[in-house]
């Protein structure tokens, strides 16, 4: 039986090392320095790279942290500290609620809410998007990192005689600042690779677009559609992109794991 | 309405009601502290007198379907009146805490300036001598004034308690409330805070909540002993261990219960 | 000794009058209505999520009615829209995805909890959650790239030889490679590392007392871990098994890339078939007539609804553990 078992986690890793290996092994080759500097070629012509997918990704993600952060914050802030009534019950309900809503419906909302009334599909309503996947992963890891900080810390402050909102903004907040970076870099790393909310409000885009109207081009949907194509050369770009983005996830990973396995606490 | 002040009294507490949701915690208490006494509050678990001091500064209330009722009197002004702001109370009315708890992420200094700080006073200088003078009263100063930087948390158990006490002693509160201020902490370091307390009482009111009648019988000049809400006996410690006036004190006193 | 002037600075920090009593009470009003409406924010944008579709669907719910449901047509150019085959799609395959993750992350639970070493199942606990954090249009890459080949040159020739049967046909037909099969395929793997650590949660929550009770019966430690693990964490196993479902239904790249992309009812599992978040994936972005829209929309409304209940169902569940287990 153990033996069964031992089968069990190797059939569920075995993916994961076969997913990594084949983007390592396809991806390197083309991860070079036209990869990050170059815009896409037209069809059919070798070379080129996902230079604006990048910057696209880059605009998209700091446009959904804009929004997204402070918001997921707020209420990650406010389940901590106020969350205990009936109010917070719901409003902690709707958070995990709506961290399941397939991103796939995200991007179907703000179609109807951003880009039809824009006209387009823009940087803008991709942003949108993104920053709705953000917010409840960001409340949920801020409420778990801001109750661990003990009650009677905040006890202290008010002790002092300093007002509740300094208490635990200056105070209690304070001491949570690694935890609270930390689940805001998971975050931002996920929605770094989502795709499918991008494909109904930022759309994409071969050139550059360095500002927020307009559709824009992005990592994960030019990965998507350099898989589809039917080009060899473009399949081997997919690939590096996808390397890109898993070196990424990695990165991020590992970075929360050594900021936050050990402890969080301490100094600023 | 200004209350009779008898000449030493700092603190008079009329009529203290405090309950949690529908359970009724403190029944009616009065009790006079002096000025610059050490008063302890004994009694055994649950008898309402860790409630009765956060009453005092107006802590209770700040916990959910918490409440009080009843006058505080504190030099001229009640505490509970309804223009009377609670923020602002406890920085008249300190208080240190069971479990030392100095501020995570801050340095030995910001702990200390903390209170300071928060309330608007940015002056380095000014900060500076408080902090040091803070610290000296808390008997910490001659071991941490080489690393005021280094985080608050770094300090053993007993040097965090005293870097409490010197927290809330920056605020320069005429009176300092203590809720078992020594019960978390090793004999060494419990003797060493025995003796501040014994050295503050001649700048600062200090009542003290304590489990450990030894140490009531020890540092305090005056002792109240709360039963299940009630203020049982209220006197000076020599009567209350050696006469007490009340037969529930006496059997408290001489171990039958709690 | 600081000079008097220095100490007349602190001691106005004492002023206890009540000027400033009703300012500070607005700062903290202000801050508390912040964070409150942070809070509402996010119900908000819940049920503006459920308005906006349904909303967005109506012209289709009006022209077809309850019969959408019903209908297995697919046809843009005859504008007749009808949402039973990518049901359908959606359904089998996250079924089929379940069938072949809860084993294997069950496995994968009891073998991480119970049987490694210590820094064997941490480095294994890591790696699963980074299974997790692939994102899916990677894994879809890797599915067309790798798996979808795979099952076409060996796994589907071997089912089709050994278990196609006429009367079960669930494996008969043209081994394609994408389809229905391999989308459950990759949708078990990326459900795989959810359930598993729901599993290794719930796990854990079992007193050690338990197990070691069954041991001193004289139970091998398989059988210690059949009754006393698995059997008290029937309920949380269900859960995570909900909650897997629940991703299940909403994943869209890696499916929409490995399921086929046609839009029709198959017996094979061999077949080419469609999800609702894959049509929605492939169809939106270049539909531009009204009413192919907002069949679409329609779709996406539907499957917001059967994840929305399926997750609040999940949530119970692992709830309710949770709460027996902190008593």
């Amino acid at each position: 039986m153990s033996g069964l078992l031992f089968l069990a986690a190797l059939a569920a890793l075995v993916p994961l090392f076969s997913v990594l290996g084949y983007v390592i092994w396809n991806g390197a080759g083309y991860l070079n320095w036209d990869f990050f500097s170059k815009l896409p070629k037209p069809v059919g012509e070798t070379g080129g790279g996902m230079a604006n997918a990048l910057a696209g990704t880059c605009t998209l993600v700091a446009t959904a942290s804009l929004i997204g952060v402070p918001w997921g914050i707020a209420a990650g802030v406010f389940l901590s500290e106020y969350g205990d009534g009936k109010l917070g019950t719901v409003v902690r309900f709707a958070t995990d609620m709506l961290a399941s809503v397939p991103s796939i419906v995200i991007g179907l909302f703000v179609y109807t809410l951003v880009v039809v009334p824009m006209g387009g599909f823009s940087a803008m309503a991709g942003g949108v998007a993104l920053a709705i996947i953000m917010i409840p992963i960001v409340a949920r890891s801020t409420e778990e990192i801001v109750r661990l900080v003990p009650v009677h810390i905040r006890e202290a402050g008010l002790a002092l005689g300093v007002s509740r909102w300094k208490v635990i903004l200056r105070i209690v907040l304070r001491g949570c600042v690694s935890g609270i970076t930390t689940g805001v870099m998971l975050a931002v790393a996920r929605v770094a690779g989502e795709t499918a909310p991008l494909l109904l409000t930022s759309l994409n885009n071969q050139y550059w677009n360095l500002g927020v109207t307009g559709p824009i081009a992005s990592l994960p949907v030019q990965i998507y559609s350099y898989a589809i194509s039917p080009f060899d050369e473009w399949h081997g770009l997919a690939w590096a992109g996808a390397l890109l983005l898993v070196l990424m996830v990695f990165v991020v990973n590992v970075l929360a794991r050594l900021v936050f396995g050990t402890g969080g606490s301490g100094r600023d | 309405m200004t209350a009779q002040n008898s000449n030493s009294a700092v603190l008079q507490i009329r009529q203290l009601d405090a309950w949690f949701g529908q359970q009724h915690a403190v029944h009616g208490v009065s009790l006079e502290i002096e000025a610059k006494t050490v008063t302890a509050i004994i009694g055994p678990s649950g008898c309402g007198k860790s409630t009765f001091i956060r009453c005092l500064n107006r802590l209770h209330e700040e916990v959910p379907s918490a409440r009080a009722s009843g006058q505080v009197w504190l030099e001229n002004q009640d505490i509970y009146a309804s223009d009377v702001d609670p923020v602002r109370i406890r920085r008249k009315i300190g208080m240190v805490f069971q479990k030392p708890n100095p501020f995570p992420a801050m340095s030995i200094f910001d702990n200390v300036a903390a209170g300071l700080k928060l309330s608007g006073i940015r002056r380095r200088s000014v900060l500076r001598e408080v902090v040091e003078r803070s610290l000296r009263n808390a008997a910490l100063w001659e071991e941490v004034k080489d690393k005021l930087t280094a985080p608050g948390t770094s300090l053993s158990g007993g040097q965090q308690q005293r870097l409490c006490i010197a927290r809330a002693l920056a605020v320069q509160p005429p009176v300092l409330l203590m809720d078992e201020p020594t019960s978390a902490l090793d004999p060494i370091s419990t003797a060493k805070i025995e003796e501040l307390i014994q050295g503050l009482k001649r700048e600062v009111t200090i009542v003290i909540v304590t489990h450990n009648m030894q140490q009531a019988a020890r540092i305090s000049d005056k002792t109240a002993f709360f039963l299940m809400g009630d203020l049982v006996e209220y006197g000076d410690t020599s009567t209350v261990f050696t006469v007490p006036k009340e037969e529930r004190t006496e059997r408290y006193i001489t171990g039958k219960f709690g | 000794m600081v000079p008097e002037e220095k100490l007349a600075t602190v001691s106005t920090v004492q002023n206890v009058t009540a000027h400033s009593h009703r300012e500070k009470h607005f700062s903290d009003r202000l801050f508390f209505w912040f964070l409150r409406a942070a809070g509402l924010g996010v119900l908000a944008l819940l049920l503006s999520i459920g308005f906006f579709l349904f909303r967005a669907s109506q012209p289709a719910i009006e022209h077809f009615g309850w019969n959408f449901l019903g209908s297995q047509n697919w046809d843009p150019v005859a504008k007749d829209f009808g949402a039973l085959a990518v049901v359908f799609g959606t359904v089998v395959s996250s079924i089929l995805a379940m069938l072949i993750a809860t084993p294997m992350s069950v496995g994968v639970a009891l073998f991480l909890n119970e049987l490694a070493p210590r820094p064997v199942a941490r480095l294994a606990g890591f790696l699963v959650e980074m299974l997790a954090a692939i994102p899916s249009v990677v894994y879809g890459l890797w599915g067309f790239f790798l798996l979808a080949p795979w099952m076409r040159s060996t796994v589907q020739p071997f089912l089709g030889e050994y278990f196609g049967f006429e009367f079960f046909p669930i494996f008969l037909g043209p081994p394609y490679g994408v389809g229905m099969l391999t989308a459950g395929v990759i949708l078990s793997i990326m459900v795989t590392p959810t359930v598993s650590s729901i599993c290794r949660e719930v796990f854990k929550a079992v007193p050690r007392a338990n197990r070691e009770a069954a041991l001193a019966l004289g139970a091998t430690r398989w059988e210690s871990m059949k009754v006393s693990v698995l059997r008290a964490s029937r309920v949380g196993i269900v859960g995570a098994v909900i909650l897997g479902l629940g991703r299940a239904l909403g994943e869209t790249m890696a499916v929409t890339m490995v399921i086929g992309n046609r839009t029709e009812i198959s017996s094979s599992l061999f077949a080419p078939a469609q999800s609702m978040a894959s049509i929605i994936a492939s169809e939106y972005p270049e539909a531009a007539e009204k009413l192919h829209l907002a069949a679409l929309a329609e779709i996406g409304l539907l499957l917001f609804g059967v994840t929305f209940v399926m997750n609040a169902i999940a949530r119970l569940f692992v709830w309710h553990v949770k709460r027996r287990v902190n008593g």
